[in-house]
């Protein structure tokens, strides 16, 4: 409650008994005779929440008699719809109130008809079915002889004016174009953007008119023209190269003040018109040298003129430098553009600051020695107390990341990660990290690491190809085997520290993708059967184990995730047997070593990752400031103006605290790699391949790196040195001696399987060797326990197991049924979907039903734009034996609503020299997208009554159904809907549309009837599973 | 595109609440609250742009406030707004607010919200940016007051009432300094109590 107002409006009273004598009694009853203000006056007077809403309620109900009773004239209903709209500001529905809004402004004098249009355009939205009765009444205004009439009529059609009846209003409104007052005409131009915006076609036909409303005599007109061009030419810059002098021309005229005095704005010629024509160049003269030289005249002039008088001077500065630096460049411009960018980060003001970093942002690959000049204070911005500037350097760190400089940059990443909570942050700062990761990572053990970090904080929120690039990573790994199994066993090693580490939850994906890389133990086979012969306990899936653990310690523990995983526990994920026999027979001597081990990791993971982490290398780092002489050849080569600096710093050095030559090295480790070789982040932007081949491009880079020379070490940069810090306290420093490798491999191992005397050396040595082949699953071998289907029925089965195999969940997901999709002489493709929890999984199982090889088999999907397909590991596959079954795995995402699709794709692949293309598609439906909700009956009624969309109808069922429990069993089966609880003859289920649109449903059976209430958030979901439980009920 | 101009008091509560996109009438009252607690959370000597709430779309969009006096002035805007060019769209709406209501404060709001809108309406309509000047914006608004005061009547008394509060005012400087002329005012507490 507003204490300024509440106590303003308490001492109103005295107030006006005090004015008194002075003529003022009359205005004060009639203030108070007004009923907003007896309204206002009582909600401001109130402590709290509740009392509030009471007396809204009060006031909604006295209107509501106000407005139906007879005697209500259109004035008093012009003064109720104010109230109306107060009550609706502060969030009270007062949808009763609509339709007096539009009577209001239908039958209202001018003043009446203001207020009505003024509560439509509040309450109403476009789609609303009562904005269809105001039509006649648009119509009608828009013909009147009244200007304000036909601007009242304008500004609501510019508003909210529902997309069909567009041609209803459009002559009319082209005619307006010819109106003789200027405002009349540029709220006409307005309206007709705006048309252009919802819908395109409609309009098409009048861009010639546009045309004429750009040379209109006016300026405000042609002011107005520009939203429409600058949007038109967003969209097809090449359509409009011939307006490009006329642009020009008005700038001129604008920047050389040929405008008249009205169009100042303290004294700047008409700012916004000018913000406006620069972005229009901007667009029109990208890429193309010839339209962009037509425009570097009035650019300098603008430049030039633009003194910095006022605040809107710096708006206008900033579009020109933003242009410069959109168009085909000139080098004269693009240096008076960078002392303009100089102007705004050097600026005390933090709002040009601001402006500044996102200038420099967008500059910086065209020009990397910018960052250079402006190093300090970038590195000031990022201890900026502003989270907002500290957020647009990270942005600016990001554009200029190269493989030297990429820890220190994700290590200032990560830190403010851990600070923020605000989820879009979080999502998108994950996905850069994650990017920068796999394409600069230094080494094995840094890139695992930091993935950990990525996965841990942003595991619930982030875009789900972080997770499947990287398991694709693993999977597919590197140029070089031996590089793949060490990242492969870091990866099962750094699990394992984190798994151990006791009261630490992590997100699901997290846990998904660490039991993704180690949960096949395929190699184990065969200690497993050994063991399983020599009597131990068989293996239990995880889930299990946690139950019974859980079971065991007593307590209650219904979070899903909250599971913490106790080294016991997490042994036996490790490898099966060795939980049994750890529990049987060696049980505590197993669990010591690995504790001892595993402490021992941690240390390395807390001092590169904790927070205290970081302290030891600092120390460390300053220290090395005087080893800094002997600069690597790297060093170097940096630029000119990287010298300079350099050297003035140094020469600062001495009088400088400590903290600033803490970031100078900080700057001298950033903007590392950033000078004259500036091709290194150039190209590392423009590289536009994969993920996949730049990981294997990257890894031969750092692999030389390491090689050739240790510069890592002598250049005096932070991330050298941080590199050096974690490879010493790793003990498991794999990259550098590769010989040690097999022993330690081994002991790895050895520890793994609970150092177990029992098993013969052979055994172990075998499981090193395909130790965490976690990627052998996509291999070929794998698939071969398949031949070619004899029958469909009989390979559906096989087809499951497989999948099972492919992915650990997948058993756990329903599934549909092998279907063929196309086949001929020699190949047949079969397709199922595997409904997952996140997203529907697509797999397509080609069979090479001939005694030849099938060789580049390629499957690909159509993209369509309701969906994100997505390619699972393993879809490329070179080769395809005689007689085997492959299978390609999608992974489709709803990217917009539909009901049913079809999606296509193709199969290619050679066979004896000759390339054949097989198409096929298959018919997906909105119900692949729907999911069980698992929720609580109380969040049922929570979100019950949040939802505003519901759909109700009766459906009668065959007597076989009369049960509740029976009725709702083909529901829960058929369209995965879930039942949360059934209570005497009402249930509850609930589901979701894919990602996160969730739809609940409250039946009630009658005796043979059962009534179905749908609710959802979604307009249109409720509808659609209606007709779909109605078909599975009444067909079942 | 401007998507939404919010404006509400230091604790809060809203004063003129304007969607140029469609958000169902919750999630409205969910961004107004999301906001507000964005906004109030900054110092006023850091820099009057933010990434807008989850809600509204994230780092898509940009939230472009100012803070005068007891009122906080959030216009919600996508890409292709010039950040520095609203924050002047700003200080040209309160500006005219002034004008037209001789010293706005906020009891001009509460008790005009709808003129208020009149005259966002003629600087903002449907969410592109109509007019930004001043004098426009004011000949347009007296030339609707005219029909108005033909009317006459109730709805002129208040503007009275009001206007006879601030007449004793004492002036206060505005919280937010780089942009010159005096702003809002409030009524001096101590007077009263």
């Amino acid at each position: 409650m507003s204490d300024i107002v509440e106590k303003t409006l308490t001492a109103l009273p005295g107030l006006f008994l005090q004015n008194q004598p002075g003529g003022g009694p009359a205005a004060a009853k009639a203030s108070f005779s007004s009923r907003l203000g007896g309204l206002v006056r009582g909600i401001t007077a109130l402590t709290s929440k509740h009392e509030e809403e009471k007396l809204i309620q009060q006031e909604l109900s006295s209107l509501k008699a106000t407005v139906s009773a007879p005697t209500t004239t259109l004035k008093m209903m012009k003064e109720c719809m104010v109230r109306f709209i107060y009550c609706e500001m502060l969030g009270y529905d007062a949808s009763f109130g609509y339709i007096h809004a539009i009577k209001l402004a239908q039958q209202g004098n001018l003043l009446e008809k203001r207020v009505g249009y003024l509560a439509v355009s509040l309450f109403l939205h476009e789609s609303h079915e009562l904005l269809l009765l105001l039509v006649n009444t648009v119509v009608k205004d828009l013909q009147s002889t009244n200007l304000v009439e036909v601007c009242m009529a304008l500004t609501v059609v510019s508003q909210i004016f529902p997309r069909e009846m567009i041609p209803a209003v459009l002559p009319l409104i082209e005619d307006k174009l010819q109106h003789s007052k200027e405002i009349v005409r540029r709220k006409a131009v307005l309206a007709l953007y705006k048309f252009y915006l919802i819908a395109p076609n409609q309009v098409q036909h009048i861009h010639i008119k546009f045309r004429r409303a750009l040379c209109d005599r006016d300026v405000g007109v042609m002011a107005a023209s520009l939203h429409i061009y600058l949007r038109m030419i967003k969209e097809n810059p090449s359509g409009y190269k011939d307006l490009t002098g006329s642009f020009v021309t008005i700038l001129k005229q604008v920047v050389g003040g040929k405008l008249p005095v009205d169009f100042n704005y303290h004294s700047v010629p008409a700012p916004w018109l000018q913000i406006q024509l620069l972005r229009i160049l901007g667009l029109l003269g990208k890429d193309d040298q010839r339209t962009s030289e037509l425009t570097y005249d009035v650019l300098d002039e603008s430049l030039r003129r633009a003194e910095l008088s006022h605040n809107v001077t710096y708006a206008i500065l900033f579009e020109c430098v933003h242009t410069i630096y959109s168009i085909y460049p000139k080098s004269e411009l693009l240096e008076k553009a960078a002392k303009c960018i100089g102007k705004f980060v050097l600026s005390p003001k933090i709002n040009l600051k601001y402006l500044g970093l996102k200038a420099l942002t967008y500059v910086i690959q065209q020009d990397p020695t910018l960052a250079l000049q402006h190093q300090m204070t970038i590195i000031e911005c990022l201890d900026h107390p502003d989270p907002i500037i500290k957020r647009e350097t990270l942005e600016l760190l990001y554009r200029i990341t190269n493989a030297q400089n990429i820890t220190v940059i994700v290590q200032k990443m990560l830190e403010y990660l851990h600070q923020t909570k605000e989820e879009y942050v979080i999502v998108n700062l994950v996905g850069k990290i994650a990017e920068l990761a796999e394409k600069y990572a230094p080494d094995n053990a840094w890139f695992i690491q930091t993935m950990n970090a990525v996965f841990s904080v942003g595991g619930d929120v982030m875009h789900p190809d972080i997770p499947s690039n990287f398991l694709r990573l693993l999977a597919e790994g590197f140029d070089d085997e031996t590089e793949n199994q060490q990242l492969r066993l870091y990866a099962v090693q750094s699990y394992l520290t984190l798994l151990d580490v006791e009261n630490v939850f992590y997100p699901q994906r997290f846990l998904q993708v660490m039991s993704w890389v180690d949960a096949s133990l395929s190699f184990l086979d065969g200690f497993v059967a050994e063991g399983l012969s020599q009597g131990v306990a068989p293996y239990k899936p995880h889930h299990q184990r946690q139950e019974e653990k859980l079971s065991q310690e007593k307590v209650l523990n219904f979070e899903p995730y909250g599971l913490s995983f106790s080294s016991s526990g997490f042994t036996g994920r490790q490898s099966p047997a060795g939980v049994s026999l750890g529990s049987d027979i060696s049980g505590n001597s197993a669990e010591t070593g690995l504790k001892e081990t595993n402490s021992l990791k941690m240390e390395g993971i807390k001092k590169l990752w904790g927070k205290e982490g970081y302290l030891p290398k600092k120390e460390s780092k300053t220290g090395d400031e005087s080893e800094t002489p002997p600069i690597p050849q790297e060093s170097i080569i940096m630029e000119n103006v990287d010298q300079a600096i350099t050297k003035k710093d140094q020469a600062q050095v001495l009088t400088q605290s400590k903290e600033e030559k803490e970031k100078q090295l900080l700057a001298s480790s950033l903007f590392v790699g950033l000078g004259t070789d500036s091709t290194i982040s150039l190209l590392g932007k423009a590289d536009t391949a994969s993920h996949k081949f730049r990981k294997k491009s990257k890894v031969k880079e750092t692999k030389s790196g390491e090689t050739t020379s240790i510069h890592n070490i002598t250049c005096s940069s932070f991330s050298s040195l941080s590199n050096v810090a974690y490879e010493g306290h790793y003990y498991l420093n794999t990259l550098q001696d590769r010989g040690d490798k097999e022993i330690k491999t081994n002991s790895l191992n050895s520890e793994l399987l609970d150092s177990e005397s029992l098993t013969e050396l052979p055994l172990v040595e075998k499981l090193s060797n395909c130790s965490l082949s976690t990627p052998s699953l996509f291999d070929d071998n794998n698939m071969e326990i398949f031949h070619p289907p004899q029958s469909t029925a009989a390979s559906v089965a096989k087809e499951i197991s497989l999948a099972s195999s492919l992915l650990e969940e997948t058993t756990d997901y329903m599934h549909s049924n092998l279907i063929e999709v196309c086949n001929n002489e020699t190949v047949s493709v079969s397709s199922y979907k595997i409904w997952k929890d996140d997203c529907l999984l697509m797999i397509w199982s080609v069979t090479n039903k001939s005694g030849l090889e099938l060789k580049s088999a390629i499957l690909e999907i159509f993209p369509t734009e309701n969906f994100k397909i997505t390619e699972q590991p393993g879809c490329c596959l070179p080769v395809i034996e005689a007689e085997s079954t492959k299978n390609f795995q999608y992974s489709v995402q709803m990217e917009k609503s539909f009901t049913e699709e079809n999606l296509s794709g193709f199969l290619n692949y050679h066979m004896v020299d000759n390339s054949v293309q097989l198409e096929f598609s298959i018919n997906l439906s909105l119900l692949d997208f729907i999911r069980p909700l698992k929720i609580s009956t109380e969040d049922f009624g929570k979100l019950w009554l949040s939802f505003a969309n519901d759909v109700k109808q009766n459906v009668k069922m065959s007597e076989s159904q009369a049960a509740l429990p029976s009725a709702l069993k083909p529901l829960q089966q058929k369209l995965r809907l879930h039942v949360i609880d059934v209570i005497g003859n009402e249930g509850l289920l609930a589901c979701q549309l894919l990602p996160s649109i969730p739809c609940l449903l409250h039946c009630r059976v009658h005796a043979d009837v059962l009534a179905l209430w749908f609710r959802s958030s979604c307009p249109t979901l409720p509808d659609y599973l209606l007709y779909q439980c109605q078909k599975v009920i009444e067909g079942s | 595109m401007i998507q939404a101009i919010l404006v509400f008091n230091n604790h809060g509560k809203p004063r003129l609440v304007r969607f140029y996109q469609r958000f169902p009438e919750e999630i409205q009252q969910q961004i107004v609250r999301e906001t507000f607690h964005l906004v109030l959370k900054r110092d006023d000597n850091i820099c009057n742009f933010l990434e807008g709430g989850s809600l509204i779309g994230g780092s898509d969009y940009k939230l472009i406030y100012r803070h005068y006096a007891t009122l906080y002035f959030v216009f919600c805007v996508d890409s292709s707004e010039s950040e520095l060019g609203i924050l002047d769209l700003i200080q040209v709406f309160v500006e005219t607010l002034d004008k037209c209501f001789e010293n706005v404060c906020e009891l001009d709001l509460i008790f005009h919200m709808d003129k208020v809108h009149y005259i966002l309406q003629e600087v903002v309509m449907g969410g592109m940016v109509l007019e930004t000047n001043m004098n426009e914006i004011v000949a347009q608004i007296e030339s609707q007051n005219r029909l108005e005061k033909s009317e006459g009547g109730l709805s002129a008394a208040p503007a009275r009432a009001v206007s006879a509060v601030k007449n004793i005012n004492l002036p206060e400087i505005p919280r937010n300094i780089n942009i010159g002329d005096l702003n809002i005012k409030v009524p001096n507490l101590s007077q009263f109590v």
